[in-house]
């Protein structure tokens, strides 16, 4: 069955047709044609499919397109300013190495944020859980982890691991 | 995943009389993060998912201050339970529990029903829920009822559930003064894993703060079903709680445990780890039950 839902877009009012047995990652990949939502697992385990819904990190891959009617989703394309200047955490995750392969960094990004809109003071402890659900397989965490703190107040003096770097190639 | 329809019904009789007219080929959703993996793997294929997301009942646990129940609705997410600061300050084994849940974004989405009503044998929240005496509510055609949560677990994947009926809430009787609690998963990495056990153990304790008036010790992934280790849990009753008594108890539930040769984990090192578990919640519980005695 097919139903008509209306929500908010990465800021925009929008209604679209779904069908009920689509997945909101399905939904937001191929028919809003926005890819930068990654699907891993498929099965909630990796959360390289997180988006925000409602200022809560979900995991898209098993929530339903039609649970998204009058919900606001936010997907990594909503993050960046409308002149393409990087939000906080995406300028921090490019110059500390927190992006490696880059499969799992919106999802990474989402969680972040999701946790610093409610908690701008979160220490690394706080970090740690929010990520817990999102895995990444370059990194090892630690750069990760770095390029979250730095923004949230409680930023280490540098990097941990130089990332690298434009000027020096 | 196949097709199916999508019901969105508002209230708990709306939701049943569509149960009914499906005669079978409709399932609940709740938060659906067992109920969608499932029917992507192609386990389950109803013809139609009835969410209850959207029928109104608690957004957050509500304590009776005259009767000194807990009523936790069973449509909360594990997220509202764990940032409640109710169960944060006097439910700290039941917060224990719900904060280890698969992830944010799970515990953002599952419910604490769907964790009870998936019936598996390592259900996070239904230990401490069973350590705090915890009653199911339910609601079906017939009117409602109530059953205690010792009792509500058949088998694996299986709970005392009719067709139809949907469990609503969850009651927590009033605890007794002096009374601690904490339960620990065990696994092999904090997150995202399903526990290779979970122990949960709550102590009241007598005015002199040392003698134990009422001990629980339940277990999860120790038997087909979550149980209580009421053998283990008479070896404390009217004994002083200490290293020694609790060594015993440990050792006791350790052998009244059916543990069994897992992926997750082989039975001799499960049930040694009752034993040790058992031991290292039951000294947290006591120092929480005498922090509960000095704030009161």
């Amino acid at each position: 069955m097919a139903r008509d839902i209306s929500f908010v877009f990465n800021g925009n009012n929008m209604t679209a047709r779904v069908e009920d047995h689509w997945t909101l990652l399905y939904f937001i990949r191929e028919e809003l044609g926005y890819t930068g939502t990654k699907e891993g697992c498929g099965s909630g385990e990796c959360g390289a499919c997180t988006v925000i819904v409602d200022g809560a990190a979900v995991n898209s891959c098993i929530y339903l397109a039609a649970e998204l009617d009058g919900r606001s989703l936010l997907t990594i394309e909503g993050l960046a300013a409308a002149d393409g200047s990087l939000h906080p955490l995406q300028k921090a995750f490019v110059e500390r190495g927190g992006i490696q392969c880059g499969f799992c960094s919106p999802g990474m990004i989402l969680s972040a944020k999701a946790l610093l809109d409610e908690n701008p003071a979160a220490s690394e402890e706080d970090i740690r859980a929010a990520i817990a659900g999102n895995l990444c397989r370059c990194t090892g965490y630690i750069q990760i982890i770095d390029s979250i703190k730095s923004v949230c107040g409680d930023a280490p003096e540098g990097p941990r691991v130089v990332a690298w770097r434009d000027e020096e190639s | 995943m196949h097709h199916f329809t999508y019901l969105v019904p508002g209230s708990l009789n709306e939701a049943i009389s569509m149960h009914e007219a499906r005669h079978g080929r409709a399932k609940y959703i709740a938060g659906g993060t067992d109920v969608l993996v499932k029917m992507k793997e192609g386990k389950l294929a109803p013809d139609c998912l009835i969410s209850l997301r959207h029928i109104i009942g608690q957004d957050r646990p509500f304590l009776n201050a005259e009767t000194g129940e807990l009523y936790i609705g069973a449509f909360m997410t594990h997220r509202s339970i764990e940032r409640s600061p109710l169960v944060q300050h006097r439910y700290p084994i039941l917060h224990d529990a719900v904060k280890n849940i698969g992830s944010v974004q799970i515990r953002n989405v599952a419910t604490i029903g769907g964790n009870l009503v998936n019936a598996v044998p390592s259900a996070d929240g239904a230990i401490p829920l069973i350590a705090l005496d915890g009653r199911a509510h339910i609601y079906g055609p017939k009117g409602d009822r109530q059953i205690d949560l010792t009792r509500f677990f058949l088998g694996p994947g299986q709970c005392d559930l009719q067709s139809a009926e949907i469990l609503t809430e969850i009651i927590v009787p009033r605890q007794a003064p002096r009374t601690g609690g904490a339960y620990t998963k065990h696994g092999r990495r904090e997150a995202m894993e399903l526990p290779m056990l979970g122990v949960g153990v709550l102590l009241s304790l007598e005015p002199d703060m040392t003698t134990c008036a009422k001990a629980r010790i339940c277990l999860g992934v120790a038997a087909p079903t979550p149980f209580r280790a009421r053998e283990a849990e008479k070896s404390l009753t009217g004994r002083p709680i200490t290293e020694e008594t609790l060594s015993d108890a440990g050792r006791i539930a350790a052998g009244e445990s059916r543990v069994r040769d897992s992926i997750r984990g082989v039975a001799w090192y499960r049930r040694e780890m009752v034993g040790v578990l058992v031991k290292r919640m039951g000294f947290l519980a006591l120092e929480r039950a005498k922090r509960t005695e000095q704030r009161a």
